[in-house]
């Protein structure tokens, strides 16, 4: 293994890095600049995805693993010139609903493409029917943008921006980001050049290889020494109108991982379901974070965890079933698969958690007809690990960050009256489960608001493990009480807010088990009231 | 008048690094760092360099201190019993942090604690909004009934949403607790640090309060005991970015003295860059546990508003808390002498952030050390010698430095000792360089015409190294390496920023407030430079952060001559779109521009270098041969060595070349030449 390719390999994965902080330094959208709700990734003249930055989510990241092979496809190879950008945002073909765009630079180095830097980023508003779960159809969820050129030979593609900005409810944001998407692609671009400079390259096809092989390597080592076994696991969760059931067999093979959705329900009519690119990207993710975590993310290391699923289920749903919250059933896919692998690799898994992101968006109308779209990202508690309580209103498996309220305010004319933890919600265990969180938000004066929820885990909260107890269901409600679903789309009456509790993660273990001084710490910490913790540990104080 | 005596005390994690400086000589010493009582290693360093220079303390005339006291209470959380009082709704968001897992891969994850436990996390009814305007008042009787819970803790930091736009809320708690308990220290996040962002801005107070009471009494003992010994003259300390500051101000906000050592080793830099007339420079400070990596532009470290201090883990980004503060801009990874190597599963070689500090030290102290650190592998590749290691009082052992790179590296990749040790260099070089180019291209720079300034015990083995790797041909080592970051704090300013966020589009540009902010900023900062010394030539710098309106992060965009004086939209408007292009590629069309964050920088001018003459070629040095180990070809090479003595004012020699002194060695590569020049620094060229 020559010191050089190690160091080249480490140089690309600091080029993504840098290209996502570029991307994070030029958004507009919230979700983007303050969330990372974003993906940056270099790939190599067969579309192989090389590196990804580490900054970004799952479903991002792994989901334009495949991306780059589709823009190879509709665009053609053979048309690529230095200076294009391309362009898309097909749920299918990209990262699953039509909020995310995705942008493709061919790499050219002396007159010859060398490679591809992709990236993607959640924009505020698409269109359609504003960012929410209630479209009966993706035709009803926002402009759709085929794969075609952004910039062609350095010229911008002016129609695509007039369309834009007539199909959109926030123009300067969405098209903003699409501007630093472009210049995220420009960073990497210019780095990669300077680095076939210095090692006199002229393309990075053995440097490709070497990564390749080198991950798949060792992500089938790491799958050899599992016992070789099959086991299934299913997980109910809220759905939208009706609950759907989550089903997921994990089977072990010398040197692959399977994992199959036979069994999971059928795609809902609401736009909750999930393209399947989605659904690879967090089952996939799901194995190696309890497999082979240290192996960097690239093809090589993906390729050995195969996932399958039944055409016409919600985590392999086609065109043209709606697909915008596809996130809220996809996020709970590592929890579905977590419980087939822990019969077979016993004490490594978490007990079940929030999973999904805790989003909201909201509308928001002036008296003199200003208008205003605000999304917030907030997270649940974690589920217990084996030996670890679960982490406290933290995102999982999602990897992006909250917004901070003072950034939020200054997004629209909102005002957050509560974020801070729930006590009690993290399910009881020998380790807890950790605290979802309450909010409360309400229009600025003069403001009024239509609140879209977006949330799981109110009639089916995180499950414990091992004779844990389950963590706090999500609430919805008005400040006069009044209780909605958790997927719901609402107007806010005037002087009134929405009040909102997160749900928190199960706990790990029989509540017995607990050490008694993680109970006390519990109770002056405020994370348990002393009811609950003579209720579930028998304390005393 | 009588002679200035300025005496420069960096108090580091193993030493503490004292240096006098008088007539136009330097003296110094290096003495233990006292834990307990600090000061006794500055009293002790004192004597000696008094002593060295015969002089009695009494003569000197300033003193000017920098600490990591601060960084490592905050690391070892070793504060004091700290409250935090903040909005109603809000006792979590220090412990919230951003709501994710600085590392995506680990179901094991430990997330850091938050600096205030959650029981001493107090809120009262009150709210600000977006715009400023006051949604809820804050009642005094409810704050003088929390007065009354507070009476158990030392220090207060009080943090209210919004609070940068309007601090009355804040004040008013501060109004109430100075009345009821007047022997409370409290820190207002308005006044900490009053920029948008409330997790930074509340940590950042909290560490503030947390580490104050400590620091507050460290200076007044300090103050007394140095009176004591007769050193009656002012005391001065030395802040993160980059200036000092009256030992008044410090104790008000010992946030700001967060790291910096780091910023004297940066000014260090721009001194000798300065004497130098050199206008792009990359600083290289490599000691025993990290690597800092800073930019020099025009004689001026690069300063920022936001850095990471305690990472909890392996130096992790995100693992740590933010601090927004004024600071010199660096990066600092675990790059050091004492960084250990392994290989992990993928068969990487790995090195850092681990490090073998100084105890058991790496495999050749002979101390009981098994695993591979970069100075072992800098031993095995005869660019350290045996027995002239630290000035000879270190005796290294290259078998056992053999031994370790082989268990631990060579073994698992089928490496003898030597390809072992060429690979844990060039992983660590290819770090630090991986560092500074991503610095340089967060800035926009292009390194390959800067010049590289290299101090700090281990940089100079590898400066040349890192300068192949980047593509740089030039690089300075200056005399008295070993105690840069004391030395800096000698050629340091007086020095205060001040800011404001007031939000101004361009289209809607207020000329008249323009000026009325920039002359406000201007008057508080000029204060606190003339509460240093009243009679300070003062001259401000303004910048103002601009961005298109939307996004959440900005560029500085300097406001200098006319445009401070008379600002306006169309000049500020221009000014953005180039430095934006420069950075990002094109600028975005037709969206509005603005402006959040004002700054005005005061200080002193900097005192006049005496420019290095130029050299007139004097001969050449030869030296004795010695192999060195040449990372280019991958081989061994003939090089020489010779001591740094013989490489007086206009001497040259050619690479490969090994030069020694009592500290560490210089190696200088293959096509690079050394010229030794009249202030001592070892000046290095790439001649082929």
């Amino acid at each position: 293994m020559s010191v050089q390719s190690q160091i080249m390999w480490n140089r690309l994965i600091s080029i993504v890095e840098e290209q996502a902080q570029a991307l994070i330094r030029t958004a507009f959208s919230t979700s983007v600049r303050e969330a990372g709700d974003l993906s940056a990734g270099i790939y190599d003249q067969r579309g192989r995805m090389l590196a990804q930055a580490v900054t970004g989510t799952p479903g991002h990241v792994n989901a334009m693993a495949a991306a780059v092979a589709h823009f190879m496809r509709e665009i053609g190879v053979d048309t690529m010139t230095e200076g294009d950008v391309y362009i898309t945002n097909d749920p299918w073909m990209g990262t699953g609903h039509l909020h995310d765009i995705t942008v493709v630079t061919p790499v050219f180095h002396k007159g010859s493409l060398v490679g591809y830097f992709g990236c993607t980023a959640h924009v505020v508003d698409i269109g359609g029917r504003g960012f929410g779960a209630d479209g009966e159809s993706v035709y009803e969820e926002g402009l759709q943008i085929p794969i075609l050129r952004f910039i062609d030979r350095g010229e911008v593609n002016r129609t695509l921006i007039q369309m834009l900005r007539v199909n959109t409810r926030e123009p300067d944001q969405v098209i903003g980001d699409i501007y630093a998407l472009a210049a995220c692609n420009e960073v990497g671009l210019r780095r990669l050049g300077a680095m076939l400079d210095e090692y006199g390259l002229s393309d990075i096809e053995a440097l490709a290889d070497f990564i390749v092989d080198a991950s798949h390597e060792a992500t089938v080592a790491a799958i050899a020494r599992l016992p070789k076994a099959r086991a299934c696991n299913t997980m109910t969760t809220d759905g939208y109108a009706t609950p759907i059931t989550l089903a997921a067999s994990v089977e072990t093979f010398p040197d692959y991982v399977l994992v199959d959705f036979a069994g999971t329900s059928a795609p809902d009519p609401k736009g909750i379901n999930v393209p399947f690119i989605y659904t690879v990207a967090y089952a996939a993710y799901a194995l190696k974070i309890a497999l082979a975590p240290e192996v960097p993310n690239n093809a090589g290391s993906l390729a050995p965890f195969r996932v399958t699923a039944p055409e016409n289920t919600i985590v392999n749903a086609r065109r043209p079933h709606p697909v915008a919250l596809r996130h809220v059933i996809g996020h709970l896919i590592p929890d579905t698969v977590f419980g087939a692998l822990d019969q077979i690799l016993p004490d490594t898994v978490p007990a079940e958690g929030a999973g999904a992101l805790c989003n909201f968006q909201v509308s928001l109308r002036g008296s003199n007809g200003e208008r205003s779209e605000v999304l917030t990202f907030n997270s649940g508690g974690t589920g217990a690990r084996p030996r670890l309580d679960g982490l406290n209103a933290t995102a999982f498996p999602s990897g992006v960050m909250t917004m901070p309220v003072e950034a939020t305010e200054h997004a629209g004319p909102i005002v957050i009256h509560r974020k801070e933890l729930r006590p009690d919600s993290g399910g009881a265990g020998r380790q807890r489960g950790g605290l979802g969180q309450y909010m409360e938000v309400g229009p600025r004066e003069g403001f009024t608001m239509e609140f879209r929820a977006q949330f799981d885990r109110k009639a089916h909260p995180a499950r414990g493990r091992q004779g844990g107890t389950e963590g706090g269901p999500t609430v919805v409600q008005l400040s006069d009480g009044t209780d909605f679903p958790a997927k719901a789309r609402f107007a806010v009456p005037e002087g009134q807010t929405v009040r909102l509790a997160f749900p928190g993660g199960g706990g790990m273990g029989p509540p017995s088990e607990r050490d008694l001084q993680a109970v006390a710490r519990d109770v002056r910490l405020g994370y348990i009231s002393e009811k609950a913790a003579k209720r579930d540990y028998g304390w005393t104080p | 008048m009588t002679e200035e005596a300025n005496l420069g005390v960096d108090i580091g994690g193993t030493f503490t690094d004292v240096v006098l400086e008088t007539g136009g000589r330097l003296h110094s010493t290096k003495v233990l760092t006292t834990y307990a009582a600090p000061e006794d290693a500055i009293l002790d360093g004192m004597r000696q360099v008094c002593a060295k220079a015969g002089l009695s303390p009494s003569a000197l005339t300033r003193i000017i201190h920098g600490t990591t006291l601060a960084t490592n209470a905050l690391i070892e959380r070793r504060g004091a019993r700290t409250a935090l009082v903040t909005t109603e709704g809000f006792r979590d968001v220090i412990e919230m942090r951003t709501e994710s897992r600085f590392e995506q891969y680990d179901l094991n994850i430990v997330l850091p604690e938050p600096l205030i436990p959650r029981d001493a996390r107090f809120t009262l009814r009150e709210r600000v909004d977006a715009g400023g305007n006051i949604l809820t008042p804050l009642d005094r009787t409810e704050v003088e009934a929390l007065a009354d819970r507070l009476e158990g803790f030392d220090s207060i930091a009080v943090g209210f949403l919004h609070s940068y736009l309007r601090p009355d809320h804040e004040r008013l708690v501060r109004e109430v607790l100075a009345d009821r308990l007047p022997t409370l220290s409290v820190s207002l996040s308005s006044d900490v640090s009053p920029q948008m962002r409330e997790y930074e801005r509340f940590n950042t107070t909290c560490a503030n309060a947390y580490v104050k009471p400590m620091m507050e009494s460290y200076l007044g003992r300090l103050r007394e005991r140095l009176a004591h010994e007769g050193a009656a003259c002012p005391i001065f300390l030395m802040h993160s970015g980059g200036g000092i500051v009256s030992i008044e101000t410090a104790a008000q906000f010992p946030v700001r003295l967060v790291e910096s050592g780091p910023a004297g080793g940066a000014i260090f830099a721009a001194d000798v860059a300065r004497r130098h007339n050199l206008d792009r420079v990359l600083s290289f400070d490599m000691g025993g546990t990290t690597a800092k990596i800073c930019l020099i532009r025009d004689g001026q470290p690069k300063t920022a508003r936001v850095f990471e201090v305690a990472r909890s883990t392996r130096f992790k980004k995100g693992s740590g808390m933010p601090i927004s503060i004024p600071v010199i801009d660096m990066v600092e990874i675990g790059a050091g002498g004492g960084s250990l190597a392994h290989v992990d599963s993928m068969r990487q070689i790995r090195v850092g952030p681990e490090s073998a500090g100084s105890e058991p030290g790496p495999a050749a102290y002979g101390r009981g050390g098994l695993r591979p650190a970069v100075s072992d592998a800098d031993l095995i590749l005869g660019r350290l010698d045996p027995d002239n290691f630290a000035g000879g009082t270190i005796l290294l052992h290259p078998d056992r430095s053999e031994q370790a790179l082989v268990a631990e590296v060579g073994g698992h990749l089928g490496m003898d000792a030597v390809q072992a040790a060429f690979g844990v260099s060039e992983v660590v070089d290819e770090n630090m360089a991986n560092a500074a180019r991503v610095h340089a291209v967060e800035n926009g720079q292009d390194l390959s015409d800067y010049t590289m300034i290299a101090f700090g015990g281990a940089a100079p083995l590898h400066a040349g190294r890192l300068c192949e790797k980047l593509g740089i041909t030039r690089l300075l080592v200056p005399p008295g390496a070993g105690v840069g970051s004391a030395i800096g704090f000698l050629r340091a300013p007086y020095a205060f920023e001040a800011t404001r966020s007031v939000y101004m589009r361009l289209d809607a540009f207020d000329g008249a407030l323009a000026r009325t902010i920039l002359a406000d900023l201007s008057e508080e900062a000029a204060g606190f430079v003339r509460s240093c010394d009243p009679h300070a030539d003062v001259r401000t710098d303004a910048k103002v952060y601009m961005r298109y309106k939307g996004q959440g992060w900005e560029i500085p965009v300097a406001l200098d001559g006319d445009l401070a004086a008379a600002p306006t939209a169309d000049a500020l408007g221009h000014r953005f779109a180039l430095g934006y292009a420069a950075l990002f590629g094109r600028a975005v069309e037709g969206l509005p521009v603005e402006i959040t964050v004002w700054a005005v920088n005061a200080a002193t001018p900097l005192a006049p270098t005496v420019p290095t003459p130029e050299t007139r070629p004097a001969g050449d040095v030869e030296g004795t041969p010695r192999r060195l180990f040449d990372p280019v070809t991958g081989a061994w090479a003939d090089g020489r060595t010779l001591p740094r003595e013989r490489l007086t004012d206009g001497m040259v020699a050619q690479g490969p070349l090994a030069v020694t002194e009592a500290e560490t060695t210089v190696i200088v590569p293959r096509g690079f030449t050394v010229t030794g020049r009249a202030d001592g620094v070892l000046d290095i060229r790439r001649t082929s």
